[in-house]
């Protein structure tokens, strides 16, 4: 976001009768202009995102199961930070810092009680590490133990409380080593599981390509108008479930909106009942909530950020509703 | 000259294209690259308003190729059309076409996106239909150049007949008037040349050309302006000559004025008011004074007159037309450039004239009040044109 102070005042001439003004008359300036918003702004999607939109919405790291003696199931995800070039839009290159090479890193997934065992290698030319929201040890936090490149550290912590977290590098400078890319979505289940529903994950982020300390680039999950140019097919009268956390860097606020359609929210996901009814949410750095809803229509429907300016800088895209079985 | 000598000269060329050879195939100074992101540079040169259209022209003033990957029309991503294609290579030029429900009278602003993410602002200050190239607008650029330029110094030659009735001692105030003006308006060409400088392509220097061009008009016409150098000239021949390089110097900085006059009122940036044309009038007509002041004990035909005002007054139209039409900050930076170098080679041939006609009475107070009074008219008139 750009301040709005830098516009110069208009340096005009007077106004006068001299009838000399032939050239030029104030008519409608819009004849013809191709503005369907549905139409894909920056020329489709670009072929070195480092993730496919569309498989990241569905896709989710359960780690390596196995059981400690006392019944405990103990999950072991491999994460590894690691520098690496990315086309975030056709033909716009940004040198990103990833977990696992792809900005969000991958959806880490437990359940309450779990023993959480992550396995982290530091590839990259920094120093990184790994903050978990969560409950866990000082030690186990990602703040004080600073990863050195080619260094190794394991964390370790029983996965507390359920509901939608997440994970970020938390070496200083922070801002860079957040708007850089290395952040992820974290889920933890309930023991007794959610109702059954078509999830997906969505991660709201955004570059900063030109290091001004503000974001040029809008998304969710990295690709601007990534889900207008493939829009997210859903089947009418079926639970959808959206895992929203919200990374923006810079920016104080972003946010969500559904068209033609309210949602039911779980803040942070912590409680199994609803607290809010609504189409539209905001959320700051770092919050994080389940939406809950249902189409009863099928067709294109828009979903963006309420903020205007995000949306058209690429955090914009459709559900495209249809008739027949469930998406699973 | 021999064939040694050329071979003389020759050689050290010779060894500057070997030394090329090596640094550029050897590698043996890859220590001093060291693979940092390129240093990229894009330049606006033109903005084009059609209905539902901007049209960008842009420059790489910068060392590398620049790739345009993305474009934001006031902070949104928009499709757009380059032509030839999206590399815009070293001191190229591309087209930019986007589609856009631009505003008339309000500013817009153009963000293009490199592939590296270095972006480049263009401003558009206020949004006006750019006058297309038909015979309409060469009408009325034609218009603006008359109004502004021709008819002004055309009046200010009408002061002849009442210049011829003075004393030679206010014709000298008349001269050190004129050179009052031409300071003037050398300060403004080469003010005004600098700030259009700026805005030129890196690459393309704009103040170097700005102080290339002013310095190079000035040797050209000293060396054959053939002015006040004594070569035997009787004095009215001399005179009529001066008379003529002060017409050419306020016509290349009247060439300059239209141009920045056309670009203003194409860019919609000013509205060429009555009030505007008024002031224009009255700051031009004192160039028409400047002109036969020199000349003013001679009696010169009215064919002689016509002469001299178009070569003073007509370039004002076809600044007006460039400006207008085909605006560009380098060919402007270029034009005022000449124009300041002119003007300066005049004031010095007047300087010279006046010298040797007072024999040595040169700065009384009479002239030195001359001069100031140039300089104060021109400002007070230039209150009115202030943008």
């Amino acid at each position: 976001m750009s301040k709005l102070s830098r516009r110069e005042a208009l340096r005009r001439g007077l106004m006068g009768a001299a009838g000399l003004a032939a050239a030029s008359s104030a008519k409608a300036a819009t004849l013809g202009v191709h503005t369907d918003p549905s139409a894909v702004m920056t020329g489709g999607l670009p072929q070195g995102a480092g993730i496919d939109p569309t498989a990241f919405l569905t896709s989710f790291d359960y780690g390596e199961v196995s059981r400690r003696a006392n019944g405990q199931r103990v999950r072991e995800y491999r994460v590894i930070a690691q520098d690496r070039r990315l086309e975030v839009m056709p033909g716009l290159f940004y040198d990103a810092w990833t977990f696992n090479g792809q900005v969000p890193g991958p959806t880490l997934r437990a359940t309450e009680g779990d023993l959480v065992r992550v396995h982290f290698t530091n590839a990259g030319l920094h120093e990184h590490t790994m903050h978990f929201h969560g409950f866990h040890a000082a030690n186990m936090d990602g703040v004080f133990e600073q990863i050195p490149p080619g260094g190794t550290y394991l964390y370790e912590f029983e996965a507390r409380p359920f509901g939608l977290h997440l994970y970020h590098c938390h070496t200083m400078p922070l801002k860079r080593h957040i708007s850089k890319g290395l952040y992820g979505a974290f889920i933890i289940d309930p023991k007794s599981p959610r109702r059954p529903a078509h999830e997906m994950v969505m991660v709201m982020n955004g570059f900063d390509v030109n290091y001004d300390v503000e974001n040029e680039v809008y998304a969710v999950n990295t690709v601007p108008f990534a889900y207008q140019a493939q829009p997210i097919v859903l089947r009418r009268g079926q639970l959808n479930r959206i895992y929203l956390v919200n990374v923006l860097e810079f920016d104080l606020v972003n946010s969500i909106h559904l068209h033609a359609n309210f949602f039911h929210l779980y803040r942070t996901g912590t409680s199994l009942e609803p607290s809010e009814f609504t189409d539209t949410i905001s959320m700051g750095q770092g919050e994080r909530h389940i939406l809950e809803f249902t189409y009863d229509r099928t067709g294109k429907f828009m979903f963006h950020a309420h903020q205007s300016e995000f949306a058209e800088l690429g955090w914009m895209g459709l559900f495209d509703v249809r008739d027949g079985g469930a998406t699973a | 000259m021999g064939r040694s000598q050329w071979l003389w000269f020759a050689l050290p060329l010779l060894l500057l294209g070997v030394l090329a050879v090596v640094v550029t195939k050897g590698g043996s100074l890859s220590t001093l690259a060291r693979g940092v992101p390129p240093v990229e540079e894009l330049t606006v040169d033109r903005v084009r308003l059609t209905p539902g259209h901007i049209t960008l022209t842009v420059v790489n003033g910068g060392l590398d190729p620049v790739t345009v990957a993305q474009l934001m029309v006031d902070e949104a991503f928009w499709h757009f059309t380059m032509t030839p294609g999206r590399t815009v290579p070293r001191l190229g030029r591309a087209t930019i076409d986007i589609p856009y429900p631009w505003v008339v009278g309000e500013p817009h602003q153009v963000k293009l996106v490199s592939a590296n993410g270095i972006t480049f602002d263009h401003e558009i200050p206020v949004a006006w239909e750019t006058p297309a190239a038909d015979a309409e607008s060469f009408l009325a650029f034609t218009l603006v150049g008359v109004y502004v330029g021709v008819l002004p110094v055309a009046i200010g030659l009408l002061w002849l007949p009442f210049l011829r009735r003075l004393e030679r001692r206010w014709i000298h105030f008349a001269l050190a008037l004129t050179a009052g003006l031409l300071v003037f308006l050398f300060v403004d060409a080469l003010h005004e040349g600098l700030e259009t400088a700026e805005r030129v392509a890196g690459a393309f220097q704009g103040t170097g050309l700005v102080v290339v061009a002013a310095l190079a008009m000035w040797l050209v016409l000293q060396a054959f302006g053939g002015v006040g150098r004594g070569t035997g000239e009787d004095g009215r021949a001399s005179r009529m000559r001066l008379a003529f390089l002060i017409a050419l110097g306020i016509g290349l900085h009247n060439l300059g004025e239209g141009l920045a006059i056309g670009a203003a009122y194409a860019q919609g940036a000013v509205s060429l008011g009555a009030f505007l044309i008024v002031g224009f009038m009255l700051h031009n007509t004192t160039e028409g004074l400047g002109i036969v002041a020199p000349i003013a004990q001679d009696r010169p035909g009215l064919g002689t007159l016509a002469l001299a005002g178009a070569l003073a007054g007509a370039p004002t139209i076809g600044g007006a037309w460039l400006g207008g039409l085909a605006y560009s900050p380098l060919l402007s930076a270029l034009c005022l450039g000449v124009g300041a170098g002119a003007i300066l080679q005049v004031v010095g041939v007047l300087y010279r004239v006046v010298a040797r006609e007072a024999a040595g009475q040169l700065w009384t107070p009479l002239n030195a009040l001359g001069v100031v009074a140039g300089l104060v008219l021109m400002y007070g008139t230039g209150l009115l044109v202030a943008r």
